[in-house]
C-alpha cells in the first residue's frame, strides 16, 4: 500500500511544486515571488515528512525545522526590505 | 519496530496512508490557489491555512508510522513551530503588499483601513470602488474600471 | 541588568516549554535529562535577558483544552474553504479589510487574537494598531455586510475564548460583564 502512496502524493507534490514555480516565474511582484518560494519550501518539507513517514525515520526532521525557519526569515526580511524602499521609512 | 496485531497495523497504515494523501492534497491546494487567485491578499490566505494543515497531518503521519511514543513531542514542537511562524511571516507580507499598494481595490467589498489612512471616516465606503489611498478627494466612484495596479514589477 | 526582575512563578511557563523543547529534542524524558535541561533553561533564561511575557496570570486548562480542540477543527475548515474557493471561484473572489476593535489591551492578547484569527477560516490581519489595539483583517470571501459582520463576530468570540483562558481578571470580569448586559 506505502508504494501506492507514495507514487499518488509523488504526483500531487509535483503538481503542486510546478504551481508554485509557475507563480514564482509569472508573478507580477516581488512580494508574490516570496510567497510561492514560501509554499514551494513547504511543498519541500511536505516532501520530506513523507519520505520519513514511508522509510520510517526521522532523519530529516530537523531538516524540515531549519526549512521552516529559513521561509520565515526569508519572507520577512523580504517584507521589510519591501516594504522599506517602497515608501518612505518613517514610520513605526 | 514492535511486533503488533496485523489488524491494528493495517488500520495505522491505512489512517496515515489517508493523512499523507490529504497533507500532499493541501499542498496542490496551495498551489491551485496561488495560481487562481487575483491579488496578492488572497494568494497570501492560500499559501497560509494549508499549509498548517498539510504539515500537520503530515507530522501526524510519520509519527503513526515510526509507532514509539518519543517522536510525539519532536513532531508537535515541529508544529508548534510552523504554527507561530507562519501567521507572523503572512502578516508581515501582508502588510508590505498593502503599504505598497499590491491589492485590487476593486475586489474590495469595503476597507476600513483605507479610511483610517485617509483620515477621513467615511461610513459609507462599502461597494465603493477606490481608485487608491493616496488619492484624497472623496468625490465619488471613479469610474475608471479595474485599474491594474497589481503589476509594478 | 537595570530591568526589574521578575519572579521565578511569572518565568515559569517559559521554563517549561524550553525544558520541554530540550527534552523534545534530545527524545529523552528520563530524570536525569529532565533536570540537565532545567538547569540549561533557568540558566539561558538569566544570561539570555528578553522582555518577560507579561502573563494575566491565570491559565484555564478546562477551557484550553475544548479551544485547542475547536481550533484544530478549525484549522481543518480554514484549509478546506481555501481550497474549495481556489477551485470554485477562483478569480472571482471578493475580499475586503474590516477593522475590529479588540477588548484587551495586552500585547499578548492582541498578538494571541492575531496568531489565532490568522489560521481559523477566511481572516488575516493586515495591520495592528496597537494604542487603540485595533486589527485590521483582509476577510477572503466577503461579498456583503452580513459577511463583514459575522467576520467581526468570530474575531470578537475568538478573543473572548482567548480571555477565557489566560486574561487577567479584570478582562475576564469585562467580558462577563458584557455577556450579561
Amino acid at each position: 500500500m506505502m508504494e501506492v502512496v507514495l507514487t499518488v502524493t509523488a504526483v500531487i507534490l509535483s503538481l503542486a511544486a510546478a504551481g508554485a514555480i509557475v507563480r514564482i516565474a509569472i508573478g507580477p511582484s516581488l512580494l508574490d515571488r516570496v510567497l510561492a518560494s514560501d509554499v514551494l519550501l513547504a511543498i519541500i518539507g511536505a516532501t520530506l515528512c513523507i519520505d520519513m513517514a514511508v522509510n520510517r525515520h526521522l532523519n530529516n526532521l530537523m531538516l524540515l525545522v531549519a526549512l521552516s525557519i529559513i521561509g520565515f526569515i526569508g519572507s520577512v526580511t523580504v517584507a521589510r526590505f519591501v516594504a522599506d524602499r517602497r515608501e518612505h521609512p518613517n514610520e513605526s | 519496530m514492535n511486533p503488533e496485531p496485523s489488524a491494528v497495523d493495517t488500520i495505522i497504515d491505512t489512517v496515515s496512508a489517508v493523512f499523507m494523501v490529504v497533507g500532499a492534497v493541501m499542498s496542490l491546494g496551495a498551489a491551485i490557489g496561488l495560481l487562481r487567485f487575483p491579488d496578492l491578499m488572497s494568494r497570501m490566505h492560500a499559501a497560509t491555512k494549508p499549509q498548517v494543515l498539510g504539515l500537520f497531518l503530515l507530522l501526524a503521519s510519520v509519527g503513526l508510522q515510526l509507532r514509539t511514543w518519543w517522536v510525539w513531542p519532536v513532531l508537535f514542537v515541529a508544529w508548534i513551530f510552523q504554527v507561530l511562524t507562519v501567521p507572523v511571516s503572512a502578516h508581515m507580507v501582508g502588510r508590505a503588499g498593502y503599504r505598497t499598494k499590491h491589492l485590487h481595490r476593486e475586489l474590495l467589498t469595503t476597507d476600513e483601513l483605507e479610511a483610517v489612512v485617509q483620515k477621513a471616516a467615511d461610513k459609507k465606503t462599502a461597494d465603493r470602488p477606490d481608485s487608491g489611498r493616496q488619492d484624497p478627494d472623496k468625490r465619488a466612484a471613479h469610474d475608471d474600471g479595474p485599474a491594474d495596479d497589481g503589476a509594478p514589477a | 541588568m537595570s530591568r526589574r526582575r521578575i519572579s521565578i512563578r511569572q518565568e515559569l511557563p517559559l521554563l517549561v516549554w524550553l525544558v520541554f523543547v530540550w527534552c523534545a529534542l534530545w527524545q529523552d524524558f528520563s530524570p536525569g535529562n529532565l533536570l540537565f535541561g532545567a538547569l540549561i533553561a533557568v540558566v539561558v533564561a538569566r544570561l539570555f535577558y528578553l522582555p518577560p511575557v507579561e502573563l494575566g496570570g491565570r491559565f484555564s486548562i478546562v477551557r484550553a483544552v475544548p479551544f485547542a480542540i475547536v481550533f484544530l477543527g478549525k484549522v481543518v475548515a480554514a484549509s478546506f474553504q481555501v481550497l474549495y474557493l481556489a477551485v470554485a471561484r477562483g478569480p472571482k473572489v471578493t475580499n475586503a479589510v474590516v477593522a475590529v476593535q479588540l477588548r484587551s489591551h495586552s500585547d499578548l492578547m492582541v498578538t494571541a487574537t492575531g496568531h489565532v484569527i490568522s489560521l481559523i477560516p477566511g481572516s488575516l490581519v493586515v495591520e495592528v494598531d496597537r494604542s487603540t489595539s485595533t486589527l485590521y483583517i483582509h476577510g477572503l470571501n466577503v461579498r456583503s455586510g452580513e459577511d463583514i459582520v459575522s467576520l467581526r463576530k468570530e474575531v470578537r468570540d475568538a478573543e473572548a475564548a482567548l480571555i477565557r483562558i489566560m486574561g487577567t481578571r479584570e478582562e475576564l470580569a469585562a467580558l462577563k460583564q458584557e455577556v450579561g448586559a
